[in-house]
């Protein structure tokens, strides 16, 4: 598996909260938004117009406790605008459980805020979670998951589903 | 080393002696909601692990405003038949999932639920590990296990006497106004001394509901007399309390004097602004909407004392109240004693027991540049309808105050 990542930075302070991701009266109100549609709204409230201009690939960095707030999926509208990474100070319990689950790689990186700038890029591996800041040259460890525990073999599977799927056919819940 | 009350629930279900922060475990589910049934199906997996350990009720969009609202409740309706789902409260027997699962004997001491719905830390108030379980949720149903880290726990002491007409809100917007709110990010928080003791349970369960507010995975009371009272009808299988052992450890302990406490209200934008309302009524906020509602703060108790201050008053013509009790069950007990009865006649809209209001979903959506002062637990730009609008966190007794003046004021000067 690639676990190698190059993009570029978009940065958010402390505190951005799963409403600014998944605002309630756009997302809750209409049910039938797809996953795709619903992305469009993302951090609307407080950074108007920046699900238009962030680039597949692009790596999120913000402050301490991301994804704070409801246990809406914010991961599903960030990984839908195709962002490739999300680095933070801290991260919500529940949003990195989300994360995890989605499968968008979100490590926990102390000092993140301070190591690097908007649009600069990062080089992130996510399996060492080595962080290289190439504008400047610096390198920043983040928290890896670690090889063996139930995160790291979800995010391994790609995902809560695959896991699940592999692991009800062990059990024989589903007969394909 | 002896273990905190979390690492004591999360090792009987882990199949372990002892479980330390940091571990990983595998834990067997005591109970959870049926949010996921839908994905459970799209997994080709067609039956739920113990249909009685699955709880459900509607009550986002309830009942549905749009017609594809309505079309998901008709698919849920599918479903719960489908899976056999024995615990799941129609429109009118239910109401917020928070209070209607404890009415019906969810959560008991010691055990460990994983449910969906961030606020799922309320749980905690009954001395048991309930924590938000999203995507997740899915897997428990399919096999009735979870993974958990073991969280580190913080404890917090509440020590003092808690003065009158302060009540569980002041002190959870106290505690987020000098910890911030991430004092509980992913730990597990231990809520104990003489004002723990003090609180009723209502109360109590106001500061569980928002442990997520501080970023908890488990927001625990330890058990007593009045956590009895409340499940002896509710829970017919025998549970122990949990208490954590003298020498357990923790991250961090944190001691505050309650005896001083006056009424508090959070500034518009997080739960962490918590300031003195006696501090913000020079400022004359005025306030176009007064909310008494949501699982936080709208059991019987938090009516009743809104009922005592609106007694004989009249909300002020520029400002619209809106009450909807915490659950249909709690709406039946507020008629039954006048309480309803009384707001009503003060001018406030009762509404039927709904989160609508609270995430801004319907029923109460907030405009451009509106303010309104809430007894629900989140004030995030955007959260009860437009961004441009503010809202204040207060207690049910400071919304009720704040109705009658049109403007926030300390309901000290109410009661
Ligand atoms: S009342 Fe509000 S906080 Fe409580 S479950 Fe409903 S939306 Fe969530």
């Amino acid at each position: 598996m690639e676990t190698t990542n190059t993009g570029r930075v978009w940065k958010f302070g402390d505190h951005i909260s799963t409403d600014f991701m998944m605002p309630g009266h756009r997302v809750l109100a209409n049910p039938d938004l797809s996953v795709e549609e619903a992305a469009k709204f993302c951090m609307e409230a407080n950074r108007p117009g920046w699900a238009d201009e962030v680039q597949p690939g692009d790596i999120l960095v913000a402050g301490k406790n991301f994804g704070c707030g409801s246990s809406r999926n914010g991961s599903q509208s960030l990984k839908a605008l195709k962002i490739a990474v999300v680095l933070a100070e801290s991260v919500s319990r529940i949003h990195l459980r989300n994360a995890v689950n989605t499968g968008l790689p979100t490590l926990v990186a102390p000092g993140i805020a301070d190591f690097v700038e908007e649009g600069q890029s990062l080089e992130v591996d996510i399996a060492t979670g080595q962080v290289k800041n190439l504008d400047t040259g610096a390198v920043l460890q983040a928290e890896a998951w670690q090889e063996g525990t139930p995160p790291y073999e979800i995010l391994q599977a790609g995902g809560l589903e695959p896991y699940m799927k592999a692991k009800l056919k062990e059990r024989g819940l589903v007969s394909t | 080393m002896g273990m905190t009350i979390a690492e004591k629930i999360l090792a009987a279900h882990g199949g372990v002696d002892t479980a330390k922060p940091g571990q990983y475990l595998w834990c067997k589910v005591d109970a959870t909601s049926g949010h996921r049934l839908g994905d459970l199906e799209a997994l080709g997996v067609d039956r739920v692990w113990d249909p009685d350990k699955v709880f459900h009720v509607d009550d986002h969009q309830a009942p549905p405003p749009t017609i594809a609202a309505a079309n998901k409740v008709k698919e849920l309706r599918r479903l719960i038949k489908k899976y056999e789902i024995s615990n799941y409260f129609e429109y009118g027997r239910g109401g917020i999932l928070h209070q209607v699962f404890a009415e019906h004997g969810m959560y008991a001491p010691g055990d460990l639920v994983a449910q969906c719905d961030s606020h799922s830390t309320s749980g905690g108030v009954f001395n048991a590990c309930v924590t938000n379980a999203n995507l997740d949720a899915v897997h428990v149903l399919a096999f009735g296990e979870l993974w958990f880290r073991v969280p580190e726990t913080v404890r917090v002491i509440l020590n003092g006497t808690l003065p009158a007409w302060c009540v569980g809100k002041d002190v959870i917007l106290k505690v987020a106004s000098e910890l911030g709110t991430d004092y509980g990010l992913y730990k597990s928080v231990e809520y104990v001394g003489p004002v723990a003791s003090q609180m009723s349970l209502a109360q109590r369960w106001t500061v569980s509901n928002m442990g997520v507010e501080v970023g908890a995975k488990f927001a625990i009371f330890e058990a007593d007399e009045k956590t009895d009272a409340f499940l002896a009808d509710r829970v017919n299988r025998p549970y122990e309390h949990v208490t954590a052992d003298a020498d357990a450890s923790y991250e961090a302990e944190y001691e505050f004097d309650l005896s001083d406490l006056t009424p508090m209200v959070a500034r518009p934008g997080d739960p962490g602004n918590g300031v003195p309302v006696e501090g913000v009524t020079g400022e004359r906020v005025k306030v176009d909407q007064a909310f008494l509602g949501s699982c936080t703060n709208a059991r019987l108790e938090d009516l009743e004392v809104a009922a005592r201050i609106l007694e004989g008053k009249q909300v002020h013509p520029d400002v619209r109240m809106l009450v909807s009790p915490s659950s249909q069950e709690v709406f039946g007990e507020a008629l039954k004693a006048g309480y309803l009865e009384t707001l009503l006649e003060a001018g406030a809209l009762v509404e039927h027991s709904t989160c609508g209001p609270c995430y801004g979903g319907h029923l109460g959506v907030l405009g451009d540049g509106e303010t309104c002062i809430s007894s629900s637990n989140r004030n995030f730009r955007g959260r009860m309808g437009s961004p441009l609008a503010d809202v204040w966190l207060a207690s049910p007794a400071t919304v009720a105050a704040s109705a009658i003046a049109g403007e926030i004021v300390d309901p000290r000067d109410y009661l």
